[in-house]
């Protein structure tokens, strides 16, 4: 073993941490952290624009800042979180060193500096493109170069990750498979480098293009390729936030999946299934042929989908399992009631477990099938959904994870902790309006990315109906909200980590939270009946397949077309 | 537990619960049938996307426009000097997006099949029809050509819904389509 590696080991779980490792999580985490707070900015004072109320920014400033929006919670935010969770999963999860942690620092330093020239590009003016800057719009051209150097940055992270996951082997650091956690961020780290291999044989000759030295670029086949690296970013999110879901379980509840099998399989069927997916952002482009779009769209047969179906069952299952064990056995919802609500973690998790599904998740599906992509391309609906996902979903899960890792990881205790239990009901709340909202302007055919929609300016006129400004009125209600909920995680979580008692002196150590191993040892042989659950599904399913043919009876009022 | 090795080593001969079984099978089931869905529509629906696009010169487009405007011009939209076009029933109608505006507008009869070409002459634009709600982008260099058969009499906006700069919010466009 490396002889400079220093160990501690945690006093609550047992696990042995690396140092090393422990402060590149600390590090990615807190930058992560201030781009939420930055880019979640950016997005109250977008939505504000859009309540026709408000209408706060001018119109520069608000292509500027949701360019801005974009990139910091999109690609910041979440890719620096993914960092501290890879190195998570990997070193500390496995007991293991982290390989190489000076690389890491280079990985570090290089997507912070890549992230802070593209900020510096987008306030400067001249590179509100959208974080998508779709071609023949261009940016200035150290937009471009600071995404590609945020890139390598986080390319060198899965290396490591990777790396440690050789020497935890090596060094028999842990016994049989890895754990489920660390088995969803392989996947993740996979899918990971396939993203950013897409990222840089775009980006690249698109910087050379705004450079002058490539003459075109052509803007169908940078779409194309451009969402392989925008779409299987997101599924990375899936991934990752789906191990959030299975680690908050196990660390709150002791919840074990309740097959491994199972669960392991649903997360490679992301991996086999999605590389082709960024055809569902192609479904109403000319040049593309109707074959090509409904075949990778669903690959035949929707495995993807199919894979998110399963964590949609097996997550809740595994927590009604163990709530079950511990004596919640009465009716069918005893072991949800008497769940712990006011652990901001649990409460987190949970709450975006049922958001990504019901709003995420069954719109997702209906606007990436073939033709309904007609009704909605474009629309307010987009961001409707993906508020659902990767910000209901993805985001609540990082916050959730972030409590326990403030305690494990940083060693402090929670500041606030009042704050902390209402912040995933506040921010959950908030989101799941500007979710709803969001798709209920785009049914009404609301266009996204657009300052005006009363079209005061224009030379000719026309008014969306009144519904659709109410709609955005109400979202812009729900985005304070969701503002609200993200300043009360941010208060908590910098507060925490400057100023929060150290728990390094006063914790005696505790193998394993309270009341964990006691159900920690059965998996589903036991054949536990899960009503809930039951419940829980076929409900989320009635509500997907209903949501999803009333789709297809709104698409056949449209005129008639072929 | 998930954050641990599996406790059984060897977990892939552990057999799969019931109720997981049953949901995997629905769930598989489902996403056969969206997939159908898909072509069925393409046989059964009457909303399809059309597969016919052709690459071409933005210029060669837009002159195809201009032709098209001067033959068929009917009249100046109020007193903004945009021309309206009014073609034969069943023939070939042109729409062209550009900074910032969607040219010529067109006035169509109601349950008259046309065969409708688009395509930008710059940058990406998006082609929101509303209040019907179609939406669909436009590429520079690539010409979309679908068969519309407008089913409403009534005044239709052409919104852009694609990004293409400062004024991508003033970018109206118009279809009249008459009884
Ligand atoms: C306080 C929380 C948030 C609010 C109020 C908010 C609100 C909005 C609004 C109103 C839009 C503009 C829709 C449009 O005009 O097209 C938007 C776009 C977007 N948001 Fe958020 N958002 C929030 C948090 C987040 C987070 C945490 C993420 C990602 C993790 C995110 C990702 C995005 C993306 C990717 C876009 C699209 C930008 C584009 O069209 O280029 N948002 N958001
Ligand atoms: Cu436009
Ligand atoms: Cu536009």
């Amino acid at each position: 073993m490396n002889a400079q590696t220093q160990f501690r080991t945690c006093p609550k779980t047992g696990l042995k941490v690396d140092l090393a490792a422990e402060k590149l999580i600390k590090a990615n985490a807190v930058v992560a952290i201030v781009f939420l707070a930055i880019g979640g900015l950016f997005g109250l004072l977008v939505a504000l624009t859009r309540w026709p109320a408000v209408h706060l920014l001018s119109d520069e400033l608000f292509y500027l800042a949701l360019t801005a929006h974009g990139a910091d919670v999109l690609l910041f935010w979440i890719l620096f979180f993914e960092m501290a969770l890879l190195y998570f999963c990997s070193a500390v999860l496995l007991n293991s060193r982290l390989a190489m942690p000076k690389l890491g620092w280079v990985g570090f330093w290089l997507m912070i500096v890549g992230a802070v020239i593209a900020n510096i590009a987008v306030l400067q003016g001249n590179s509100s493109v959208m974080f998508t800057s779709y071609v023949p719009m261009q940016a200035a051209p150290h937009f471009y170069l600071g995404l590609i150097l945020f890139a390598v940055g986080a390319l060198i992270g899965c290396i490591l990750f990777f790396a440690t996951l050789v020497i935890a082997k090596e060094e028999k650091t842990y016994e049989g498979s890895v754990p489920l956690v660390t088995f969803a961020a392989v996947t993740a780290a996979i899918i990971a480098v396939f993203t950013i291999v897409s990222g840089a044989i775009i980006l690249v000759p698109t910087w050379l293009w705004s450079l002058g030295i490539i003459q075109h670029i052509d803007p169908l086949i940078y779409k194309l390729i451009w969402w392989g690296m925008g779409h299987s970013s997101q599924q990375i999110n899936v991934s990752a936030q789906v191990a959030v879901w299975y680690a908050i379980a196990a660390m709150v509840l002791g919840a074990k999946p309740l097959s491994e099998k199972v669960s392991r399989l649903a997360f490679l069927m992301y991996i086999l299934f999605l590389q082709l997916a960024c055809a569902h952002h192609l479904l109403v482009e000319p040049g593309l042929s109707s074959e090509w779009k409904i075949f990778n769209t669903s690959y035949a047969m929707y495995l993807a989908v199919l894979g998110s179906m399963i964590h949609g069952m097996t997550v809740p299952g595994a927590i009604e399992a163990a709530q079950r064990r511990k004596g919640y056995t009465n009716g069918i919802f005893e072991w949800l009631r008497k769940a712990p609500w006011d652990n901001p973690a649990f409460a987190g998790m949970f709450i975006s477990l049922v958001l990504f599904g019901f709003l995420g998740g069954i719109s997702g599906v209906m606007m990436g099938t073939e033709q309904l992509n007609i009704i909605t391309h474009n629309t307010l609906y987009v961001p409707g959904h993906f508020h659902g996902t990767v910000v209901a979903g993805t985001t609540l899960a990082f916050m959730a994870i972030t409590y326990p890792v403030l305690e494990l990881i940083f060693q402090k205790e929670l500041m606030f902790p009042k704050m902390a239990r209402w912040q995933p009901y506040v921010f959950g709340l908030g989101v799941a309006g500007i979710s709803l909202f969001m798709m209920g302007a785009g049914t009404l055919g609301v266009a996204r990315r657009h300052w005006d929609i009363t079209f005061a300016d224009a030379t000719l006129s026309f008014e969306y109906p009144p519904m659709a400004l109410a709609m955005l009125g109400l979202n812009g209600l729900a985005a304070i909200m969701a503002a609200a909920g993200g300043v009360m995680f941010i208060v908590v979580a910098v507060g925490t980590v400057f100023f929060g008692k150290s728990l390094k002196e006063t914790s005696e150590v505790q193998a394993t939270p309270e009341g964990v191993a006691a159900v920690s040892s059965y998996g589903s042989e036991t054949e536990l009946q899960l009503p809930g659950t039951v419940v829980l599904i076929s409900v989320f399913f009635i509500a997907f397949v209903l949501y999803y043919f009333i789709n297809w009876k709104y698409l056949a009022t449209v005129w008639p077309m072929s | 537990m998930a954050i641990h090795s599996p406790t059984n080593p060897l977990w892939w001969n552990e057999r799969i619960g019931k109720q997981e079984l049953i949901w995997i099978l629905v769930a598989f089931v489902w996403g056969l049938i969206m997939f159908f869905a898909m072509i069925y529509w393409h046989i059964a629906g009457e909303q399809n996307l059309s597969n016919e696009s052709y690459r071409i010169d933005p210029e060669v487009y837009a002159e195809r426009v201009e032709n098209f405007t001067t033959t068929y011009q009917v009249r100046e939209e109020g007193d903004t000097g945009i021309p309206v076009v009014h073609p034969p029933a069943g023939s070939d109608i042109y729409m062209i997006a550009r900074l910032w505006e969607w040219y010529p507008i067109l006035e169509l009869e109601k349950d008259k099949t046309y065969r409708l070409h688009l395509s930008s002459q710059d940058w990406q634009h998006g082609f929101s029809l509303q209040p019907s709600n179609i939406n669909i982008q436009v590429h520079p260099g690539y010409e979309l050509v679908m068969t519309i058969t407008p089913d409403k009499a009534g005044q239709y906006s052409v919104i852009c819904n694609e990004f293409c700069g400062i004024g991508h919010h003033n970018m109206l466009g118009r279809i009249y389509v008459t009884d």
